[in-house]
């Protein structure tokens, strides 16, 4: 199960991946930050299709895991989350650095692009949004996206 | 030639900004025969609130995106998605 409702631990990631045969392990944490376009936020409430988020999620990690011949640990977390918490956290372990980091990076990359998640920001100043709601535009491979959402 | 079944009824599930738009976050449609995604979001368009959905939202059918000229057959489910933003 890639998603969950339960706090990340990046830990038992790592446990998932750890092997004698890899010599470089890169992490990548999205991590909720506490202002967006200069104002400020106060938590975040992310939802997801979850049935299509965790088959996405297990193509994303197939690809990255044949191209570059390494192991992914995935998680997302959904519901709501406060100022620290951690959306999503990505462990990846190949023999070497340059494979570890390149998969991370793609994961988190291709994680963004086409996982049916979606976030709605509450601002201290009570107002709600639904992040990418607003301008929404077609992008080239029939991704959605309106603002960008920076993790 | 076998009959061929005069209409599709297909599951369509609406997420985040739309299911508000909406007021529902899933419905069924029962569309003529052959119906295509740009069928069910025409449909979609008629039901209060479906009008502002954009000119061609993402969707996705049985779990994969598809284009709005898939054919629909019954029983699928078809996931209409508003503007990406997980991580």
């Amino acid at each position: 199960m890639y998603l969950t409702t339960d706090e990340i631990n990046l830990g038992a990631l790592l446990a998932q991946v750890q092997s004698p045969q890899y010599g470089g392990i890169a992490s990548f944490l999205g991590v909720v930050r506490d202002h967006q376009d200069g104002r400020s936020v106060l938590r975040l409430e992310y939802s997801a299709y979850d049935s299509m988020a965790e088959a996405e999620c297990g193509r994303i990690v197939r690809e990255a895991e044949s191209q570059w011949d390494c192991v992914i640990a995935l998680k997302h977390r959904t519901g709501t989350l406060q100022i620290g918490d951690v959306a999503v956290a990505i462990v990846a372990a190949s023999a070497h650095r340059d494979e570890a980091f390149a998969a991370c990076r793609y994961v988190i990359e291709e994680v963004k692009r086409r996982v049916p998640i979606w976030k709605r920001e509450i601002f201290v100043d009570g107002t709600v949004e639904w992040v990418g709601a607003g301008a929404g535009k077609q992008l080239g491979s029939g991704v959605v996206a309106g603002r960008r959402a920076e993790s | 030639m076998t009959a061929v079944a005069s209409t599709v009824t297909v599951r369509v599930l609406l997420f985040a900004s739309y299911a508000e738009l909406l007021g529902s976050d899933a419905l069924e449609l029962v569309l003529e025969s052959p119906a295509r995604v740009s069928d069910a979001l025409a449909r979609l368009r008629a039901f209060p609130g479906g009008e502002r959905l954009p000119a061609k939202p993402l969707c996705a059918l049985n779990l994969t995106q598809v284009e709005p000229d898939t054919l629909l057959g019954s029983g699928d489910e078809l996931a209409i998605l508003p503007p990406l933003s997980g991580g």
